[in-house]
This record gives structure tokens, sequence and C-alpha cells, in this order.
């Protein structure tokens, strides 16, 4: 399933081939068509990587500008405005939204993977009539725009609930299992050999008790996987927040503070930028912590597995 | 039926129990968090309700307002089919150009892999924020440079003939996770056929033609189904997008010009928003409501098809 390492081939393979090619101008040609090739393919590359990653530096860049060069052409920052993180920080709210993201995203990922855990497992290991029908129907609603359902559930949460102004009508839900997490478990799941849970059962262990002390320990890199999404879609929700949070600005979350910082006349691009920043980096520090788990788990929603 | 035996009903009994226990937490979250929303959006969408007053049976009246007179339905419509056929063509395309790219690079692939892939965690808002502010066609350093080697430097977001390419280029940027998937499914296609392939005097493009994309056929159509089902979606990016380039000021729950510029940027999901959210009509929310739905269950329908190689057979 990774095929992560380099395809590069051995050392010797190309002395090998040479040493078999009698005429050493076919081999220099061969060598130069190579080499020609190596660096096609790593100009296209520098070339497309600089559209992946130049606007993270054009984001930082003009994070660090002042108000007023910010409003230039001008793409070097000059002096360097590091001052604009603080400002950002200090600014009323933000520490608030940061921690109501982070509870949203944490006790939504907690919520999503202990639920969806036996969901995936019955699925993936009990024959039942209906089985076919259930994955049919997780499905669907893994494909459905939350926008569908969004006027009765909303009246539901703040006409009958009276949770408007909070993120609860977004967490409970949570902990009655998530489509995509469902998904992804099972496709994992699937992959492990039905030997394993058999010889527990045979040493007496319950199907709970198989689960947590058998399948758990085994699927842990895909448990951190779809965490890792869960997690993601939390922090990364924009609509949820609008729709159940905006009444209340001490219940917003960072994705939807964020466009609060354009400023009160004009957009403030070198504070906008600096929280855009302090908005991302923790995606990207996550990221570079747990790089293998979600590659992982992105390989799995495409591949048979 | 009574033939069977009563040590093997009783098992049969525990079973179907466990099996409820275990799928306990789902069945509640589909009665709860789908089929009774789902059916409450058919009731209301007969409904005139506005929030406060009870309410009251129009038959189909919503239905006929939304598609007759509310002037930002067929926009949305338009402009949605307008990105799902531009946008997930390009993504495929791109997609697994920069799949094949990845496949061939030798120095430096951790580097490259982990460059192509980080658009893809950014989260929406904050990248739109920062599109828009790239491609601002005033002092954004994307015109800058276009203009400092002789391009044309378009409007983008304030232009809208410009603001859905626009879009289209920041989906395009986020595409990390597409080039996982094809990589993975490039990387899985047996070496023999492309040495056999090759004993037969095919050259790269017969090789592509003839071996990859059979072999990737499957991953192919993934791409385009969940492609379709994501960009009708499309709500935060679009959305954002609209309100910063107007220049709207944050979340002051200030109203502002839907789909600006020009409704060039309206989609589906955003209606709802609109006609629920900013003037209170959920009868008529919830028609676009199930519009959308309709469109969601025909492509998932679509993906699982046995070709796309989505629902895996287990057995």
């Amino acid at each position: 399933m990774t095929h992560m390492t380099d395809t590069a081939p051995a050392p010797g393979a190309a002395s090998r081939r040479t040493a078999h090619t009698p005429d050493p101008r076919a081999a220099r040609a061969a060598r130069r068509r190579r080499t020609l090739h190596w660096i096609a393919v790593h100009a296209l590359g520098i070339a497309a990587a600089a559209f992946f990653v130049l606007p993270f530096v054009f984001v930082v860049l003009t994070a660090l500008m002042t108000d007023n060069q910010a409003l230039t052409r001008s793409l070097w920052p000059h002096p360097f405005a590091w001052s604009n993180f603080r400002t950002v920080w200090d600014t009323p709210g933000f520490l608030t939204w940061w921690r109501n993201t982070l509870v949203y995203s944490v006790a939504g990922t907690v919520l999503t993977v202990v639920s969806s855990l036996p969901v995936a497992y019955a699925l993936a290991r009990f024959r039942f009539r209906g089985r076919n029908l259930v994955m049919v129907l997780v499905i669907s609603t893994m494909m459905l725009p939350p926008q569908v359902v969004i006027i009765p559930m909303y009246l539901f949460w703040t006409k009958q609930l009276h949770m408007d102004g909070t993120l609860w009508p977004l967490i409970i839900p949570m902990a009655f299992g998530d489509a995509f997490t469902i998904f992804l478990l099972r496709q994992f799941l699937l992959t492990i050999p039905k030997e394993y849970t058999e010889a527990a059962k045979v040493d007496g262990c319950g199907e709970l008790r198989t689960l947590l002390t058998v399948i758990v320990p085994m699927i842990r890199p895909a448990i951190a996987a779809v965490a890792l999404f869960q997690f993601f879609a939390c922090w990364n929700d924009y609509f949820g927040p609008q729709i159940y949070a905006s009444s209340n600005p001490a219940a917003w979350t960072l994705s939807y503070g964020l466009e609060s910082f354009k400023g009160a006349h004009h957009t403030n691009w070198n504070l906008t930028m600096a929280a855009t920043v302090l908005v991302m980096a923790p995606v990207i520090v996550v990221f570079f912590f747990a790089q293998k788990a979600f590659i992982e788990g992105v390989t799995l929603t495409g591949v048979k597995g | 039926m009574s033939a069977v035996h009563p040590v093997l009903r009783a098992r049969r009994r525990k079973e179907a129990l466990r099996n409820l226990a275990f799928l306990s937490p789902w069945i509640i979250g589909f009665a709860v968090f789908f089929v009774y929303p789902l059916l409450s959006t058919v009731y209301f969408s007969f409904m005139h309700y506005n929030g406060f007053n009870p309410p009251t049976w129009t038959g189909g009246r919503n239905w006929s307002y939304v598609f007759t007179q509310y002037p930002l339905f067929w926009p949305a419509l338009r402009n949605t089919l307008w990105l799902v056929v531009v946008t997930v063509t390009l993504r495929v395309v791109f997609g697994l150009g920069i799949g094949l790219l990845i496949t061939k690079i030798r120095t430096g692939a951790g580097l490259f892999r982990t460059a192509f892939y980080l658009p893809y965690l950014a989260p929406p808002v904050a990248a739109t924020m920062a599109f828009v502010f790239l491609l601002n066609p005033g002092t954004g350093p994307v015109n800058h440079l276009l203009g400092g080697i002789g391009l044309p430097t378009p409007g983008w977001f304030t232009d809208p003939h410009w603001s859905k390419p626009a879009l289209t280029t920041l989906a395009l940027w986020g595409i990390g996770d597409l080039m996982v998937i094809f990589m993975a499914a490039l990387l899985d296609v047996p070496k023999e056929q492309y040495e056999a392939a090759e004993l037969d005097g095919a050259g790269r493009w017969a090789r592509f033609r003839y071996v990859t994309l059979p072999n990737i056929s499957p991953i192919v159509m993934f791409a385009v189904v969940t492609g379709v089902i994501q960009t009708m979606q499309y709500y935060t990016q679009p959305l954002v997008a609209g309100k910063v380039a107007s220049g709207v000021i944050g979340n002051s729950g200030q109203q502002f010009e839907p789909g600006y510029p020009d409704k060039s940027t309206l989609t589906l999901p955003q209606l709802v928003y609109n006609l629920g959210f900013q003037r209170f009509d959920y009868g008529s929310a919830c028609v676009v409501a199930l519009v959308l739905f309709v469109l969601a269950m025909v492509f998932t329908a679509l993906l699982m098809r046995r070709r796309s190689g989505f629902l895996t057979a287990e057995d």
C-alpha cells in the first residue's frame, strides 16, 4: 500500500547495462538521454513546487510587513514587523477562538473515533442481513452536503434545545458515528486477516474485548489517520460555527473568526496574513509529525483495500 | 421455520442483539441526524415558515418561487455546473500529471511530495483569504509578477469573468490528496506490462495510453465522481472569496452582495444559507436543499457502481 520509497534503480543497474552494450557511443547517447530526462523531470518538479509553495511564501512575507508596506507592490518586508503576530495574538477574542477550536476539535475527534469504531468493526466482520444496505447508507451520508439537512437541524438545536451561540450542536452529533470515519476504519479493518480475531474468539474473548485488546492495538496507525482527518475537519470547519456560533463571538472558532482581521476601514493585509499564518501553523506542524498516517489514510480512501 | 433448533435460535438472537449493539451509535445518528431532518426538509418545503409564526401550508408555492422568481437560483446552478465541468476536469488532469511527475522524480522526492501535499491541509478559510490577497488586482504579488513579464493582469476575484477561474486555481492548489491517490495507483501498475509494451516497440505515449490508463481507470473514475460531489458542495471558498473581495468587514453580520462579483461565485449551498439564515424563508431554503440532495445522490449512485473500485468486495 505504501510505496513511499524512491524507485531509484540499484547502483549497479546502469553499469551492468553499459557492460552489455558493445558500442560506447550508444552507451554515451543513452546516458545523455537519461541525464536530459532527469533534468526535464526535475525542472518540471521545481516549476510545480513553485506553484504549491509560493503562496505560503508570499503569505508569510506579507505577515511580516508594516501596514503601509502591505498596500504597496513591494514583496520583501522592510523592516520585518514581527510585532504583527503579537498584535494578532493580543486581539480581543483571538485566544478564546483558539481555545474553542481546540475544544471542538479534540472533543469532536475523541467522540467520533470512539463511536465509529464498533460500527466499522461490525460492518467489516459481522455477517448479517442488510449489511450492504447499511454500507450504502453510510456512503450516502458521507457524500451528503451538510446544507441539505441544516434547516431542520438548526431549528431543532436552537428552537427546541436553545443551544444557539454554542458549539454543542456540532459536538454532540459526533457521539453517534461519522460516516467518513466509519468508512475509512472499515477499509483498514478489511485488510486484517480474520485469523487474528478468530484466535481470540477461540480463547474465549467476547467481540467487544476482541475489538479492544486485539484489533485496536493492531490498527493504531489507522486510528491515528482517522483521528487526524476528523481533527482537521473540525479545525477547518466554517459552516458549522457560522450557523450555530455566529450570534455569540465568545463561541467563535478560529476558522470563523479569521475574517474579522480585515480591519475597520480597509483590509489590513499584514494582520490578516499574520492571523492566517497562526491558523495554518498548527495544521502544518501536526502534519510534519504525522506524515505517514495522513498519507496512508488518503491512499486508503481511493484505492482498493 | 419451527424446525430451527432452539439452541441455534437463541444463538441467532444473541448475534442479532450483538450486531445491533455495535451498530447502535450509527443507527441512532442516522435516524436523528439524517432521516428525521431529511423528512422535515421535505415537509418544510411545502410550508411557509419564518421561524416565528407557526408554519402554514403553501403547497408548491416555495417550489415555483425558487424555480421561477428567486433571482439567484439559476445563476447558482449554472455556476455549479461550470465549476463541476471545468474544475473536475482540470483537477483530474492536473492531479494525474502531478502524480506521474512525482513517480519520476528521483532526487529529493520526499521534499517535492511534501510541497505538493501541504496546501491540501491548509484550512479553507485561510487558503481563500490568502488567495484573495495573492490575486488582489491592485497590490497582489501574482499580478505584480504577471505584469512584470508582460502578461495580462486580470481582476480575478473582483471580475465576474475571472472569479471562477480564480476559484479553480485555488482548488488546484489543494490537490495533494488526489496526487497521493494517483501516485499509489501508478506504482501499482504491473511493471511487466510496461516491459512487454516496450518490447513491442511502444513509445512513451503508447505506453501511457495502452498500459497506464487502463490500469488506473477505476481511480480516474473515483477522482471524477468524488470531484463532482466535492465541487457541488463548494461553500466556504466561494463565500469567503466573495465576502473578502467585496470588502465586507468581517463577521459583523453586515449584508453582502451574494456571489460577488455579479453572482459569479454563487453556488447552491450558499442559497440555502441565503434563503434560510438571511431572508428567514425556511420553506424555500428547503427546496434548494432538496435540489442539492437529489444532485448529490445521483452522483453517489454513480460512485457506488462496481467500476469505480470504491466499494470493495470483501469476500
